[in-house]
């Protein structure tokens, strides 16, 4: 059962096949026995997730009407503000804070009756594409327990490839959604900036970040877009206008006639012979699906990630000033005569780690005076400029695809000591964060040189998320009648021993 | 910081100084800086009073309260 989809899950829920009750059940049994290993979570809430359960399951009984994913269980990235609930965006400086409030996504998910069994793993305030950054020690991934799941959010991603929960939350604000699903093999979702709330969600960098669905098929994914997107009054830079038609996208899958953008610049020297080799292999099965492959050109994305690492260290800069524990979170070194400066320094000191250091740094040198037009200033100029790139390739091309990352997943440890180097993760996907537009990856298969998986990148315009479903879902489709069965029918088994 | 992390730090700020400024290379002055992916215009709201956090729930996480308020290390007097 916890290796179906989510929504033949739900099916099964509908059938009267199992309760929520045991489903969720069944997943933390999954969790205990694998998660040890894994370390995909931070939390587990035990009581409220059976307690969501047994009320969907009511509901059902009663003859209620319920929703297409209500009694399913779902992974919430550690990131998002849920009453009660231990919520830490992994750093030491908010250990054992429960938010007095719900986010707007949170709402949503328990209004459609999404079973939350606890809070994953990331890189602190999600700074990272390894999850080594976590104040908590770091996740592994199930393909290879000596691999990192990405990140930021790569306990969402080891959580569904291990089959601890058919559902994720992520965020992504340089690739934090779409890189750890490419390194685990699962579909990761960053909705057009706007399209769902940020209200709840503990900002890094507010013009980039964006929630959205992580799931193991790209119906799954749909489904759960659909259920977290829409206006929000409280998020003042979310979008009132409807929600693109994903799920009817997910389900039709056509893709004849429409016209798909190779990014010349996305895919070359940098890139791994096997991550390269499923690519050009995905774009021979979407030809032959009825899609037309042409090239673009995008020439600015070259200065991309040096824009992004000036962009995202201002914002965090200034949005991390709120951690100066007067009101919530850690304190440290309160003592009589002790002035709230030297408090806030000693508690800022403790609580932060060090990539969240660096980034700080940077962020208020890149916008200090004298610096700030030579730095931040240019930095926004070269957004303009890759927001111009991708308009002019959206006149060639419906959507644009490129490898989710250059690599498959790498060894914890080999990178810890290089940023610029961790860094290069997000050369693929941090384009669409500056441009505000929407991007999916999707499994494409394996690398033939070490048996790890490897990204599909499909890049939209604005609010138009729905093309990335129907590229997606025939991507999908034709991979599936390859294979024979889904990609992660190939992972190897868990020791499941603790 | 500690002095090590200042170490650490400095060699490494100086590495990622020089990858960042290539930005320099193409931000002529004629183009016009983005902050913001999506046109973005004020958001007001009727003024009417809605629900909102408790007093007790708003203090829920304060590291240390007196009183109903939060309480904070010594802001003033320092020499």
């Amino acid at each position: 059962m916890i290796t179906r989809s989510a929504h033949e899950m739900s099916q099964a829920l509908a059938a009267g096949e199992i309760t929520s009750v045991a489903l969720t059940q069944l997943h933390f049994d999954r969790i205990a026995q694998v998660d040890g290993d894994v370390h995909a979570f931070l939390y587990l809430d035990h009581e409220g997730a059976l307690a969501a359960a047994k009320a969907v399951d009511s509901a059902r009984a009663r003859g209620d009407k319920v929703g297409p994913l209500a009694g399913v269980p779902l992974a919430l990235k550690d990131v998002m503000v849920q009453k009660g609930v231990p919520t830490t965006a992994g750093s030491k400086i908010l250990e054992g804070w429960r938010p007095p409030y719900d986010s707007t996504l949170v709402a949503k998910l328990k209004e459609a009756g999404v079973v939350i069994l606890g809070k994953t793993n990331m890189d602190e305030f999600a700074m990272g594409s390894s999850t080594e950054n976590s104040a908590y020690g770091p996740t592994h991934n199930p393909w290879d327990l000596t691999r990192i799941p990405g990140g930021s959010g790569g306990g969402s991603s080891a959580s569904l490839a291990a089959f601890e929960a058919p559902l994720a939350i992520g965020t992504d604000t340089g690739g934090s959604i779409r890189q750890p699903a490419a390194v685990t093999g699962t579909v990761g979702v960053k909705p057009t900036y706007g399209g769902v709330s940020r209200y709840g969600l503990i900002a890094f960098s507010s013009s980039l970040d964006q929630a959205g669905p992580c799931a193991r098929t790209v119906l799954d994914a749909a489904l759960l877009h659909e259920i977290i997107a829409g206006h929000d009054a409280k998020d003042a830079t979310s979008i009132d206008a409807p929600v693109p038609q994903v799920v009817q996208a997910a389900k039709s899958g056509d893709i004849k006639g429409m016209k798909i953008g190779v990014v010349k610049e996305l895919n070359g020297d940098g890139y791994q012979a096997g991550v390269r080799s499923r690519f050009e292999e995905s774009l021979e099965l979407l030809a032959k699906a009825g899609a037309e492959i042409v090239e673009v050109s995008c020439p600015n994305f070259e200065y991309a990630l040096a824009a992004y690492y000036l962009i995202a260290p201002s914002e965090c800069s200034s949005n991390l000033a709120r951690f100066d524990a007067m009101r919530y979170g850690l304190r440290v070194g309160d003592e009589d005569g002790v002035s709230a400066e030297l408090v806030m320094n000693l508690t800022r000191e403790v609580g932060f780690g060090r990539e969240v250091k660096r980034r700080i740094i940077l962020g208020t040198y890149a916008l200090s005076s004298g610096y700030y037009d030579a730095y931040y200033g240019s930095a926004q100029k070269v957004r303009t400029l890759i927001i111009q790139d991708f308009n002019r390739a959206f006149e060639k091309a419906d959507v644009l695809v490129s490898p989710t990352a250059p690599t498959t997943a790498f060894k914890i440890g080999d990178k810890v000591d290089d940023p610029l180097a961790m860094y290069l993760n997000d050369i693929a996907t941090i384009p669409v964060n500056m441009a505000g537009i929407g991007g999916m990856s999707l499994p494409s298969g394996l690398a033939p040189e070490d048996g790890l998986p490897v990204g599909f990148q499909i890049m939209a315009p604005a609010m138009q998320d729905q093309r990335l479903y129907s590229v997606g879902a025939a991507l999908e489709a034709a991979l599936l009648t390859k294979w024979g069965a889904p990609l992660l029918s190939q992972i190897p088994a868990l020791g499941g021993t603790k | 910081m500690t002095d090590s992390e200042l170490d650490h730090l400095s060699t490494e700020m100086d590495v990622i100084l020089s990858a960042v400024a290539r930005v320099q290379e193409v931000a002529t002055p004629e183009i016009n800086p983005t902050s913001h992916p999506v046109p973005i215009s004020n958001v007001t709201r009727p003024d009417v009073v809605v629900p909102s956090l408790s007093q007790e729930q708003a203090l829920s996480g304060a590291p240390a309260k007196e009183d109903g308020r939060f309480r904070v290390p010594q802001i003033l007097g320092e020499e």
